[in-house]
């Protein structure tokens, strides 16, 4: 490790976090389909390099908020996969006590705001919290993570003209797979789509390979510091691709199996590794991160199975402090 | 010819149906051609009918809505689906401010026949944010009529009615029902739009349930027979209109009104049922009137939790119990 730069062992550290996700990710699917996981399960394997590159460009007390598809964001900006895990398996002591589920974690003791079941929502709840940071004169960003087939909702658009009237500190990260579920978004989105629509009220980005680890840590940084310098919003327009069908309900098949092996070829994890090889980073040390997720993830598993469940009294708690729920 | 069939693949048919009869008649919505609808309820219709006729949106919820008020005005029969219900609120502007308003502002010079499909209730941890029942939401609202339909010749014989209706029609599919089976003639017409279903016949107590909350409540008729308490089961499959007609006249003859509802009790359509019979009837009650729902909180994921608000099989009979000591 002595051995490498300075640049090397921060993607090392990225490296890291991209492997737990995809372990976490890889688990949950098995664990919804044993059973273990009530709902549904969007995962996000083969985008992890958009959470980890912008994340690692944040600080604890800085914000983000994201969509359906969170688990990689949470786990990037800090959150605890084991808890994560369990919060997937419905435990008490999961992330949200079993009540959210996978598509309703939440963090703010890292500044995690929340994922969110309703697309485009997360996004206006960051530039809420982007006011706030204003209002209160802090030194904190907030970032937002939303898919393509969210900017053909209204309030998205509402939110990039609020932002920028206000000038205010948020990030806009569009992470475009190509589909809005089982729909391709080219063919429901009309004109040159998200960045033109960025611009178009005044906000400026950068467009980047979002399978490109290095391309997104550099991007974010350039931005990150922007708008912590006072520049107002701007937006990350990442291009990637999700290995695995919209969710673990959903069969995929309005995509081409040739479609998900050419972009197989450009997996990020794959990306990262060759490119740590190429700088004289040793196999093993590579090998060995890996299996350190693997084992931490393992544990999280086990851990969650074994986890008690919430007692039926926790249902009633924490809904509002004036009235009783009944 | 009587067919079995699911409550989707009912759906489907009606729609089908109508769209064959009416050519004013189409669909829109999110993943309607390639998914075919979140249980197949649109399956292989826009292979028939092509893309105009069933159209695939943008996630764009408010224009979705917005498209079908416009459309009918302007002489078409839209059938607007929005998925789950809980994602219908990003268009509720555009049903309650718009679609219920029109005719009555406009002193009648249109109508706005469209129908919006949304799925409601609690499916095995679909959570806080896809497992609502909003139908206590829109009646609340004039000029809207509201549909929740809860058997399979039900979903078939309410849709065709649904979309011949001039209104507007909120039409409450439930998620839990998508996969049930039960006997439908593809010939039947539509079903009144109005009209309660009596399920079972009983002289002790009325129970008064919609939507997928039927299917417990059938559970309880049964074991509360086996305890020799006989109840009228009553499906109301419209809440509004809903049948009084019925309701008042079953329990003028039972004297005994309990309602079960998977909806947060607290400002229910239960309530109303309660409310409407008590002022009615109440020289003929020989029971306070009772209401079963949920607690009043957020769906929560857990098992353990989703249970503690769902109102279960058990409850109602204990509840039928209490009310019928000491029948007469
Ligand atoms: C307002 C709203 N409409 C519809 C849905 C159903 N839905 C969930 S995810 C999704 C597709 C989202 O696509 P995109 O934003 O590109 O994110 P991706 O799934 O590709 O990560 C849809 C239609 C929803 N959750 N919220
Ligand atoms: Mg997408």
């Amino acid at each position: 490790m002595s051995r490498v730069s300075n640049q090397a062992a921060r993607v090392l550290g990225m490296l890291r976090t991209m492997h737990v996700i995809r372990e976490f990710e890889e688990a949950a699917g098995r664990a919804w389909h044993a059973g273990h996981v009530r709902g549904s399960v969007h995962q996000y394997v083969g985008q992890e390099a958009i959470a980890v590159g912008v994340c690692a460009n944040l600080r604890p007390t800085d914000y983000i908020s994201s969509n359906h598809r969170g688990h990689g964001h949470s786990i990037a900006k800090g959150a605890d996969p084991v808890g994560m895990m369990k919060e997937l398996f419905g435990r008490a002591d999961g992330t949200c006590g079993g009540k959210g589920g996978s598509m309703h974690i939440a963090d703010f003791s890292i500044g995690m705001l929340g994922a969110n079941g309703v697309v485009a929502d997360g996004a206006t709840i960051a530039v809420g919290a982007a006011q706030a940071i204003k209002i209160l004169r802090q030194d904190r960003v907030a970032v937002t993570f939303f898919g393509d087939g969210a900017i053909n909702r209204g309030p998205l658009m509402e939110s990039f003209n609020w932002a920028k009237i206000y000038n205010l500190p948020v990030l806009f990260v569009c992470e475009h797979n190509g589909y809005a579920a089982t729909t391709r978004t080219a063919d429901v989105t009309a004109g040159e789509g998200f960045v033109a629509r960025a611009r178009s009220f005044g906000i400026d980005g950068e467009s980047v390979d979002g399978n490109d680890l290095l391309a997104v840590d550099a991007a974010a940084e350039r931005l990150i510091a922007r708008i912590r310098a006072g520049g107002g919003p701007a937006y990350l327009f990442a291009t990637t691709y999700r290995h695995h069908p919209h969710n673990t309900r959903d069969t995929g098949n309005y995509r081409t199996q040739d479609e998900i092996d050419r972009w197989k070829q450009k997996d990020p994890i794959a990306r990262t590794t060759a490119w740590l090889l190429s700088q004289g980073v040793a196999q093993e040390e590579i090998t060995s991160i890996e299996n350190e997720a693997r084992a931490l993830i393992e544990r999280a598993f086990e851990a969650a199975l074994v986890a008690p469940l919430p007692s039926p009294s926790a249902a009633y708690t924490d809904v509002q402090d004036v009235g009783a729920p009944q | 010819m009587i067919t079995e069939m699911t409550y989707a693949e009912a759906a489907r048919l009606a729609l089908e149906q109508e769209m064959e009869r009416d050519p004013r008649v189409w669909a829109l919505g999110e993943d309607l051609g390639p998914e075919g609808g979140l249980a197949g309820q649109y399956r292989g219709l826009q292979e028939k009918f092509g893309p105009d006729r069933v159209v695939d949106t943008p996630i764009s919820e408010s224009m979705i809505m917005a498209a079908a008020v416009g459309a009918a005005v302007a002489g078409t029969r839209p059938v607007a689906e929005l998925r789950f219900a809980d994602f219908a609120l990003c268009a509720a502007d555009e049903l309650v401010n718009q679609a219920a308003k029109i005719r009555y502002m406009f002193n009648g010079q249109s109508r706005v026949p469209l129908v919006t499909r949304q799925a409601v209730g609690m499916r095995g941890g679909t959570a806080a944010q896809h497992s609502q029942s909003t139908e206590a939401w829109w009646v609340h609202i004039p000029g809207l009529v509201v549909v929740t339909p809860a058997t399979p010749a039900d979903n078939h014989g309410l849709l065709k009615a649904a979309i011949r209706c001039d209104d507007p029609v909120v039409y409450l599919e439930h998620k839990g029902l998508w996969g049930m089976k039960g006997p439908v003639d593809p010939d039947a017409g539509p079903i009144p739009l109005g009209k309660a279903d009596l399920v079972r016949r009983g002289d002790d107590l009325t129970l008064v349930t919609w939507s997928g909350m039927r299917v417990e409540c059938a559970k309880a008729a049964e074991m509360l027979a086996r305890e020799g308490i006989a109840v009228d089961l009553i499906d109301l499959r419209t809440l509004w209109p809903w049948d009084r007609e019925k309701v008042f006249e079953s329990v003028s003859r039972t004297g005994r009104l309990l309602i079960a509802q998977e909806a947060v009790r607290v400002g229910g359509f239960g309530a109303e049922v309660a409310a409407e019979v008590g002022e009615a009837l109440w020289s003929k009650l020989r029971a306070p009137i009772r209401r079963l729902g949920a607690p009043r909180t957020p769906v929560p994921f857990s098992l353990p939790l989703e249970e503690a608000c769902r109102v279960s099989p058990e409850q109602i009979v204990a509840a039928a119990v209490e009310m019928t000591k000491g029948k007469t």
